[in-house]
């Protein structure tokens, strides 16, 4: 029952992508959303990337120095260490985790009050698609702006290592010799390649909970919550395939 | 024209609408009344395209609803105006931006000639001074009125209003009733209202039919309702004590 349930909804969720992926009725106007969208999804989101990732940098580097208390490992380990925590792990996966939930639950709910307020509907009765309209500008807005995000948490993640280091863990200049050790620019290559999926799967998992909401503010509220708890667990399934596929 | 042929529409195994035949007429206003659940909404949906229907036929002068393609049916509904119950303005945007939304996606219109027509359409349901205004800041009234003036910004020649009088007050809503039937004229329009307000029924209703559980139970215009002896009617009708009234200073 349970299995048939999901099957139905992933049925449903590739209709909506079809639908979502149609021609745009008038491309200024999607550009327009897609714009307003960006601001929306994208640059809003800075500040609390900003602060995660400098801080969680900092304790990486500081837990790191921690376990790595031995005087026959150089201390620039640390830093390489917290340099490949962050680029291969906190900034594509847990970032995206932290936009889930903020991006999800923004996309569902707006798109859910759209339905119940009939603003989805006038938008069908005018003759515009409105899955197209209202989600693939999103799509195409976080997709772009995700990997800005996510290589800006890299730098912030570092920076917060550093201030840590400054704090007393470590020398700085094995700080600095540390993250210029064995850098492998693929790792970075494949970070990207893991949020552009991971964005795909945000905007699209929330925008189809909040496409299908039915009844009022209660449904609302449980469907950003199921936004949230599926896109979460999409990047996590997602997170280990890609791996997989690209590291291993 | 719009002509309905026997429409059947289920939710689950709860069957709303059950065969339903009906005409409305160009340049009228065609009323659907009946009592809150007995399908009206549903009816309404089901005739722009917002509810699929089972079974039955929907046609829009002469061409069925059912056999358009994507295509077809989009250009149809650029012919379209709805008034929503919940007026369903975009909450986003401003007023001026509601009234050309559907001129900017599918008009070609310079901005200028959308802002006239924005104007044009908010005078004539008499505000014409809101157009920087958003949704949230006008009352439930002046909401009505521009969801009135956006579902005429294209010239439509089907407009649809789902219980446009729920919500106001006695004489506002007699505003919005005239409203609807000065644009119809105008605009040469054909206009489908769905009601429960008697008001309206008695003011406005060029043609009526009456729905009862899921089913048409009645039809005629605004004159023969007050006459009719059909009891399904008089139940409906003479249910308020004004009304009880009015009937027995007639008889």
């Amino acid at each position: 029952m349970l299995f048939q349930k999901w099957i139905l909804s992933l049925g449903r969720y590739m209709q909506l992508l079809g639908r979502t992926f149609r021609k745009p009725e008038n491309f200024r106007m999607y550009y327009r959303a897609f714009m307003s969208d960006l601001e929306l999804l994208g640059l809003n989101s800075l500040g609390i990337v900003s602060v995660i990732s400098i801080f969680v940098g900092a304790v990486v580097t500081i837990q790191t120095a921690f376990n790595l208390d031995d005087p026959l490992v150089p201390d620039y380990y640390i830093a390489i260490a917290t340099r490949e925590s962050i680029i291969l792990e906190f900034s594509p996966t847990i970032i995206s985790l932290i936009l889930a939930g903020k991006v999800g639950s923004n996309i569902a709910s707006t798109l859910g009050s759209m339905r119940v307020s009939e603003q989805i509907d006038a938008l069908e009765v005018m003759g515009v698609n409105p899955a197209s309209y209202l989600i693939a500008p999103k799509i195409l807005a976080l997709v772009f702006f995700n990997p800005i995000l996510i290589m800006l948490s890299m730098f912030l993640g570092m920076i917060g290592g550093y201030l840590a280091s400054l704090g007393g863990v470590m020398s700085v200049e094995d700080f600095a010799y540390g993250l210029t050790v064995d850098f492998n620019a693929y790792h970075v290559s494949y970070a990207i390649m893991k949020t552009f999926v991971f964005a795909f799967l945000i905007v699209s998992i929330s925008g189809y909970f909040g496409f299908y909401v039915k009844g009022g503010a209660i449904e609302v509220g449980v469907n950003a919550t199921k936004a949230v708890v599926s896109s979460s667990v999409a990047i996590i399934v997602s997170n280990y395939i890609l791996t997989q596929l690209l590291l291993v | 024209m719009i002509a309905v042929k026997q429409i059947h529409k289920s939710f689950g195994e709860h069957q709303v609408l059950k065969g339903i035949d009906a005409t409305f007429y160009h340049g009228k206003t065609n009323l659907i009344i009946g009592q809150s659940g007995s399908g009206k909404t549903v009816f309404l949906k089901s005739l722009v395209g917002l509810h699929e229907i089972d079974q039955g036929e929907i046609e829009y002068n002469g061409q069925a609803l059912g056999s358009l393609n994507t295509k077809e049916r989009k250009s149809l509904r650029t012919e379209m105006g709805m008034v929503f119950q919940g007026n369903a303005l975009f909450d986003s945007l401003t007023i001026e931006e509601n009234v050309t939304f559907a001129l900017s996606m599918f008009s070609g219109m310079s901005v200028s000639e959308k802002r006239d027509r924005a104007q044009f359409c908010l005078e004539r349901v008499n505000l014409p001074n809101v157009g920087s205004k958003f949704p949230s800041e006008l009352s439930g009234g002046m909401q009505k009125r521009v969801a009135i003036a956006r579902a005429i910004s294209m010239n439509p020649k089907y407009l649809f209003c789902d219980e446009p009088n729920s919500g106001l007050d006695p004489k506002t809503a007699i505003v919005i009733d005239k409203l609807l039937q000065e644009i119809t004229e105008e605009f040469g329009m054909t206009t489908v209202i769905n009601t429960h307000d008697m008001n309206s029924v008695i003011e406005i209703g060029d043609h009526i039919i009456f729905i009862k559980e899921g089913k048409k139970a009645w039809q005629g215009t605004g004159e023969d309702i007050l006459d009719t002896e059909s009891p399904e009617i008089v139940d409906f009708v003479y249910s308020s004590e004004l009304f009880k009234r009015i009937r027995r200073n007639k008889a």
